[in-house]
């Protein structure tokens, strides 16, 4: 008997050494789990990362640690974003410079919700479909941008409509991929009761195989836009007079380090805002994500 | 008019194999024979066949051969004259209680003030009259289940197919929702065709018990109860489940199936050695 409880007390009586401490056995508040990982809230320790981070740029910029041209202080980015905002760089103001991207993200984005989305959901319910398809989007989906903005600006020219197709692409292969999944995920048996309640195939693609993929769907727009917005400085390289990934290389060429930076958190910040009104969107249309 | 019957004629399913010996016989030369007003409950150890009959009659899966006939038409397809619960609920998370039950005749088309009435009427006969606008996941198993009940009479098929609705519910669920299965049946006297691994459940329930026996899939024994009926009469299942007429019918059927999951394990380790 007492063997028994000799092997239960010993993770108790274990030297309480700071590593034994870290991974010994917890117990949990009120309302948690046991054993769950990861459980509470971040949004305290979140805030304070990034009050350190900011803390820890003004500390090293205004005490002369490091150059300007290696990291400008936080003074100068937010000077260089006046100016930029009132008198413009690079032959446009911030606000143009904005807007000329927003169009060239969102138009591809656009673009990609009207054709990925029915594809992907036509290589999910058709094995033709996904023959045809499969092959060249997993082809080219690994490839870096980069790699193919050559071909695009040798068949597409080096307009507007180059641009939005490069980035068009990038977001294409993932949210194709989201949709397609995202009908696997429906259950043979929602399909089978549609049937027994004499559903027709459209009807059931339609009704029951449509909406349980739309959590996956949103997923993909989400992963989507986020690609857009890592593309657009690559869709900006060639031929630009304008755009946030212009500005950015364009400063870069005259070591405009601020100009660089300030242009990093303007895209920062718009993918972020775009990404928290999806996942907001996403609550909003569909509610029964993770529930069921 | 609705159908009054369902045959099952000399009806084999084979799975195919790569290989002759690697061919199922999920189910061999089973004939049944279910009429308006009949209970049928099918019980076996597992890999007896009885989901494959029950697909078969619902028109998911097609007979390697043989021919089931409902009515004079043959059932070539699944269709809204056969209304299946299934054993996980399968209803649309999207959808609110009343949207589900009603989906049915949405699809077909029915006038919304119609098939609202309609739908509205089987909630109320599955307990569920004040629970039209709540969503699917704000439910308990049992309250889901409730609503695949509703859901699949919404359609007014002329045959209700049940593949173990009870298995993950709650001993005390189970008992409200069969008593409830038996109001239901009584009131509508459509053909109930139910599938269940517990014996107790099977003939409480069954007008007609059909036991299943594996390898290859065929019906052994058929019994003709009325314990289904004393209970509408009495409305005491305590009382009906511990009379010794009750037991010794369980033990019997007990007998019966761990019969053939003893076979079937000495099969399997005979084939190992």
């Amino acid at each position: 008997m007492s063997e028994s409880i000799g092997k239960g007390g010993a993770a108790t009586a274990a030297a309480p050494s700071a590593l034994s401490r870290l991974f010994a056995k917890r117990g949990v508040k009120p309302g948690e789990h046991f054993g769950a990982p990861g459980q509470g809230s971040a949004a305290g320790i979140a805030t304070s990362t990034v009050v350190v981070l900011l803390l820890l740029w003004v500390v090293v910029t205004n005490a002369g640690w490091i150059k300007p041209l290696f990291l400008p202080s936080p003074q100068a980015v937010f000077a260089k974003f006046i100016s930029v905002s009132t008198e413009g760089f690079a032959g446009a103001t911030l606000l143009e410079h904005t807007l000329t991207s927003l169009y060239r993200v969102f138009g591809a984005f656009a673009l990609a919700c009207i054709t990925a989305i029915p594809i992907g959901v036509l290589m999910g319910v058709s094995r033709v479909a996904r023959g045809i398809f499969d092959p060249p989007i997993e082809f080219y989906r690994p490839l870096p941008p980069l790699a193919y903005l050559p071909m695009v600006i040798i068949w597409f020219g080096i307009g507007e409509f180059s641009k939005i197709y490069l980035i068009f692409l990038a977001i294409f292969a993932p949210m194709a991929i989201a949709a397609r999944a995202g009908v696997r995920s429906v259950s043979i048996e929602q399909i089978h009761a549609a049937y027994s309640m004499g559903a027709t195939r459209t009807q059931v693609i339609w009704h029951v195989i449509m909406k349980s993929a739309l959590p996956e769907i949103f997923t993909g727009m989400r992963i989507g836009i986020g690609v857009g917005w890592t593309t657009l400085v690559a869709g900006e390289m060639v031929a630009s007079t304008r755009g946030l990934g212009f500005m950015v290389l364009n400063a870069a060429e005259f070591l405009a380090s601020d100009v660089v930076i300030m242009g990093i958190i303007v895209i920062g910040l718009f993918a972020f805002a775009f990404d928290m009104a999806m996942r907001k969107l996403e609550t909003v249309l569909v509610p029964w994500k993770g529930k069921v | 008019m609705a159908a009054q019957q369902l045959q099952v004629k000399d009806v084999s399913v084979i799975y195919p194999g790569r290989t002759a010996t690697e061919q199922v016989h999920a189910l061999d030369h089973i004939n049944l024979t279910i009429d308006r007003g009949d209970f049928v409950v099918a019980l076996g150890a597992s890999g007896c066949g009885k989901t494959t009959l029950l697909s078969l009659m619902a028109g998911f899966i097609t007979p390697s051969s043989g021919q089931l006939l409902l009515g004079e038409r043959p059932v070539l397809g699944p269709a809204s004259d056969r209304g299946v619960v299934f054993q996980k609920h399968a209803l649309l998370p999207w959808l609110s209680v009343m949207e589900n039950t009603e989906f049915g005749l949405k699809l077909q088309g029915v006038a919304k003030a119609e098939r609202r009435d309609i739908a509205a009427k089987n909630l109320a006969l599955v307990g569920l009259k004040d629970f039209h606008q709540h969503m699917i996941y704000q439910l308990s198993g049992g309250m889901q289940q409730r609503v695949g009940i509703a859901r699949a009479l919404t359609c007014n098929p002329a045959m209700l197919l049940m593949d173990e609705p009870m298995a993950a519910l709650d001993a005390l669920t189970r008992e409200t929702i069969q008593e409830l299965l038996l109001d239901v049946w009584q009131k509508t006297q459509k053909m109930f065709f139910f599938i269940t691994h517990s014996v107790e459940e099977a003939l409480f329930l069954a007008s007609h018990l059909i036991v299943m026996s594996p390898r290859p899939g065929r019906i052994t024994h058929r019994y003709e109860l009325d314990f289904n009926k004393r209970f509408l009469q009495s409305r005491d299942a305590r009382t009906i489940k511990s009379s010794p007429d009750f037991i010794k019918m369980r033990e019997t059927v007990l007998g019966i199936i761990y019969g053939d999951e003893r076979a079937g394990e000495a099969s399997k380790e005979g084939a190992h050695v």
